[in-house]
């Protein structure tokens, strides 16, 4: 039974459990990081880019040995409306030099690295293992069973995903309802690295990252995305799983609609689909975050609903790591002084917002209810796309000034401009 | 590019299919009952297909992403969802 105990499982080999097992490893623990998948990563997927500064912190230079993609330069918002669409485009090739802003990168393979520098560290890598159930004494989470076995711990760090079936039993958290949550499908193309380079121009090894707002997704709340990696683009759709209910839309379908556009299909010509695959986006932010921790227990990355999404940003991976490492600083202090409690695991909240975790939640608090307006994905692309398209169009008519112009479309599609002054406002303060 | 369909899809993809347990069971009884059946349109993976007014479900394809449980109006009741065995499931190979 003794050499059963360890200080710390960890349940999850994603960003957020990696981390914590390469941290606690580091510092002599005894760590189990427990996977469901063959390996680290088999389970998991994105939409395709992390924020470097995370993981930098805690291994700096990362990208000199880590499988990543590639750096991201150019910053695409598109809105789109049938056969029309407008851009707001933006290079920085600052952003390719160190410390790489961000990275396109696919989790399989980087995933598998990064628990494989836990596994380094002095961590016990567990594949091929499904956690059943928590163990629980007097309350008090004690270790995990899985199958037969028993394994026992100081503590838990439940890191298993947005679907997190441990922070539900620990009664941490409730199962989230369908406005919480956005559903994500993808697909990986295959397209030459040159080939990408030129289309979506950029230098060398350089990407691009493009986010669509509008038609793509039916006019429903969510967006579609296109991150280039080295030789294959992520392409994909995330609908608000809610809508996706009530609409009766198949996102497969809707997706491959996506793909014959004329505003994707020139990008992925001649590419081969190699993949397909879907997942659950926490996007409630702070509005469905479960109890961070309880009695020998706390709650890392998706299985802690830490994502921000912002219509031109989208964060996850960075979040899931500053909270994996903040995880493991509370069980070093804890280990100090053996005491595992809910009372002394509440140390983990300070040091999320000692570390950018909870600050930018907070900051973006309101940022989930105002994305729900579904006049951003309907009315206001389709006003941006008309308006425009007919800036640049010269056909004999008489002429009109831009401000008649706006003023013109804005009648014609019966938006009301209290209304369109006031989501305005609202979007410039909350996003 | 010439459109896929779901089970084209489905068929780039790398399972390994536990022939011994079904990780989601519904309750047929349940989901017959049921007049909006979002599982049937919401799965990402079109698994759930509805034959004579009988809803059935294909844990084979699963991409393991728990949208039916969250759209189901019998949450936690009609459709029984766990992840499949360990090394068992979907395993992405780019991701």
């Amino acid at each position: 039974m003794a050499e059963d105990k360890f200080s710390t499982i960890i349940v999850g080999a994603g960003p957020a459990g990696s981390t914590s097992a390469y941290i606690l490893a580091k510092e002599g623990l005894d760590v189990l990081l427990i996977e469901r998948g063959t390996a680290p990563g088999s389970k998991n997927m994105f939409g395709g880019r992390m924020y470097s500064h995370a993981l930098n912190r805690i291994i700096p230079n990362f990208w000199e040995e880590a499988p990543v993609e590639r750096p991201v330069v150019r910053e695409i918002i598109t809105f789109l409306n049938g056969g029309k669409s407008v851009s707001l485009n933006c290079q920085d090739v600052s952003w390719a030099q160190p410390p790489y802003h961000s990275f396109t990168l696919l989790r399989a393979e980087f995933d598998a690295w990064l628990a494989s520098k836990a596994e380094e560290a002095g961590a016990i890598l567990a594949a091929n293992i499904r956690v059943d159930e928590l163990l629980m004494e007097n309350g008090k989470v004690v270790g995990i069973r899985a199958g037969e076995d028993e394994m026992l711990a100081d503590v838990v760090i439940a890191a298993d995903g947005v679907n997190s079936i441990l922070a539900q039993q620990a009664g941490l958290s409730k199962l989230f309802s369908a406005r919480q949550v956005a559903t994500g499908v993808k697909e990986i193309i295959e397209v030459p690295e040159e080939t990408i380079s030129r289309r979506f121009q950029v230098e060398g090894n350089h990407g691009a990252v493009q986010l669509f707002v509008g038609e793509c997704t039916k006019g429903l709340q969510g967006g579609g995305f296109l991150y280039t990696n080295k030789n294959s683009v992520s392409l994909g759709l995330v609908i608000s799983t809610a809508a996706l209910a009530r609409c009766r839309i198949k996102m497969s379908e809707a997706l491959e609609e996506f793909k014959e556009s004329p505003h994707i299909a020139p990008l992925i010509e001649g590419g081969k689909v190699v993949e397909y695959s879907a997942h659950l986006v926490p996007e409630a932010g702070l509005g469905m975050t479960p109890q961070l921790f309880g009695d020998g227990i706390v709650v890392a990355g998706d299985a802690a609903g830490f994502v921000l999404n912002l219509g031109y940003i989208v964060r996850g991976m960075d979040f899931a790591i500053a909270s994996g490492a903040a995880a493991a600083r509370t069980v070093i202090e804890a280990d100090a002084r053996k005491d595992f409690s809910r009372q002394r695991l509440s140390q983990y909240r300070d040091f999320l917002k000692e570390s950018f975790v909870l600050r930018d939640l907070e900051a973006y608090r309101a940022a989930p209810q105002f994305m729900e307006n579904e006049r951003l994905f309907n009315e206001y692309p389709k006003l941006a796309t008309e308006l425009v398209s007919r800036l640049f169009t010269v056909d004999g008519t008489p002429p009109v000034h831009v401000l008649a112009k706006v003023l013109e479309q804005i009648k014609k599609q019966g938006i009301s401009v209290f209304r369109l002054a006031m989501d305005s406002w609202k979007g410039a303060k909350n996003l | 590019m010439k459109r896929l369909n779901i089970e084209q899809l489905l068929g780039l993809d790398k399972f390994a299919v536990d022939d011994d347990e079904a990780h989601i069971i519904v309750d047929k009884a349940i989901c017959s009952r049921c007049e909006p059946k979002p599982c049937t349109f919401a799965c990402p993976a079109g698994l759930y297909t509805v034959k004579d007014g009988e809803v059935s479900f294909d844990y084979a394809g699963c991409l393991e992403c728990g949208t039916c449980r969250v759209v189901c109006p019998h949450a936690g009741i009609a459709i029984r969802w766990k992840y499949p065995r360990g090394g068992f499931g979907i395993s992405f190979r780019w991701g």
